[in-house]
């Protein structure tokens, strides 16, 4: 079934407001940046993200928080972003601080049909008040639930038409799980290939999770910190 | 007291001393900052393979410049190298094998360290947002924690304290913490001074310090 879309703003047209939209990424690596501009184009608002980070100040997540269309965020770490320190700390965005390897988990759950499961992390601390938890082997663990969405963007190196994906590197992050995980997942690639060129053995995302998939334009693959070494001779 | 030294001479003790806790076969995960520089004192013909929490496993030096590339970073976001052997993966699996007890060291940085092993290191209310990353993960689950830091504030004030005033990280997880001052164990006693630096005394250790400190008989002084 060939899943792919003409251009962006067609790949997003029927995101609404009020829409919860997983976004892969984390921080600006692997971060579905077409779709993301797409979405500040459209203006939709008050949406719910769920997202490892909100980019930085002005590129990536980032623009859609200075656009305003933000209400409640879910994340794991928004340290590079002063403009949501500002907004938390002032109360006009809800953000809820999530630990990383339960924020995967519990998107990793809601796709794989598991509502909730128990997790040593964060025992005793603010995450843990308010909810269940139990003892295994005499350790006590949280109960945490499963996360999905209405969408999801994923960002991935090489796509085929079917929406079969792979990731390249570090870029992989999220995005597996974020696809397996929302009604709508929509994958943008730098690579859209035909049927039968990718390896069977080596995709990382099966086509069945991806309902529409689209040649990114534009990447720009923007470094937060560039560190490098002098050669030495 | 002894010289303060400067910021640089500081961490460079730190960084050697928790370098002396790596053993050949290692998975270690470093935290941001700090820890990160402990990668560069790896001993000579010891093999350690370092995790980043974002799905990697084999982290390299920095790369050459003109070869970084916007898809290879560390959990710090900065560009990083592959070693060869190097294995990618989604951040589930990553989490999987943090969660799982897979990772044999992992060493973080702290804003409070209290005498129970908990430790702060996320937000302060009301200034500071941040959020935990993968922190209270690894500090859960990793088989030995180690907590890198400057013994005090800027401002002089302890760090190591009776119980953590900022929201936790983890409760009673810490085995061990390494200062620019001291190399403090804890345990189910309390903290164990261990090693202090040298030109200082225990004295001078406890009096940076808010809680109690349990003197090793066997005191030793750090390589400085």
């Amino acid at each position: 079934m060939n899943k792919v879309v003409a251009n962006v703003d067609e790949a997003i047209r029927d995101v609404f407001d009020g829409a919860t939209i997983m976004i892969g990424g984390f921080g600006l690596c692997g971060m579905p940046e077409n779709l993301i501009r797409a979405l500040v184009r459209k203006g939709t608002k008050n949406l719910r993200t769920i997202s490892n980070n909100v980019g930085v100040d002005g590129v990536g997540n980032g623009l859609l928080l200075a656009a305003g269309q933000i209400v409640h965020h879910i994340g794991t770490y928004v340290g590079e972003n002063r403009l949501l320190e500002e907004m938390v700390l002032k109360g006009t965005i809800r953000l809820d601080l999530v630990p990383q390897g339960t924020f995967s988990e519990r998107i990793r759950a809601g796709g794989a049909g598991i509502p909730a499961f128990y997790t040593p992390t964060g025992v005793g601390t603010m995450v843990a008040e308010g909810k269940e938890t139990r003892e295994f082997e005499g350790r006590t663990y949280v109960m945490e639930r499963g996360l999905t969405a209405d969408f999801a963007f994923v960002k991935a190196w090489k796509g085929d038409r079917e929406g079969n994906l792979v990731y390249r590197k570090t870029a992989r992050n999220f995005n597996p799980m974020m696809a397996t995980a929302a009604k709508i997942t929509i994958a943008e690639v730098e690579h859209l290939v035909e049927v039968g060129e990718l390896d069977g053995d080596a995709i990382h995302t099966p086509s069945i999770y991806v309902k529409r998939i689209l040649q990114g334009e534009l990447y720009e693959r923007r470094i937060e910190r560039r560190t490098v070494r002098k050669v030495t001779s | 007291m002894g010289k303060p030294g400067k910021d640089v001479d500081k961490r460079e003790r730190i960084v050697r001393r928790i370098a002396r806790e790596l053993r050949d076969g290692f998975y270690v995960n470093l935290g941001i900052g700090m820890p990160t520089l402990i990668a560069n004192h790896v001993p000579a013909g010891m093999e350690v393979t370092l995790q980043s929490e974002n799905g990697m496993l084999g982290i390299g030096p920095y790369p050459v410049e003109g070869t970084e590339d916007p898809d290879l970073i560390n959990a710090g976001k900065e560009t990083v190298s592959e070693m060869p052997g190097t294995s990618y993966f989604s951040s589930a699996d990553s989490f999987a094998m943090i969660r799982g007890g897979h990772i044999d060291l992992s060493v973080l940085g702290a804003m409070e360290v209290d005498e129970t092993g908990s430790l702060a290191n996320w937000m302060i209310p009301g200034k500071m947002v941040k959020g935990m990353g993968g922190a209270m993960d690894l500090v859960a689950s990793a088989r030995r924690v180690v907590v890198a830091m400057e013994h005090t504030t800027r401002e002089g004030a302890p760090k190591i304290l009776k119980q953590c005033t900022l929201p936790l990280t983890g409760v009673s997880v810490v085995d061990t913490i390494a200062t620019e001052m001291a190399y403090i164990r804890v345990t189910r006693d309390g903290l164990v001074l261990e090693e202090i630096a040298p030109g200082l005394t225990a004295e001078d250790v406890q009096r940076a310090t808010e809680a109690r400190l349990i003197v090793s008989p066997v005191l030793k002084v750090m390589e400085s």
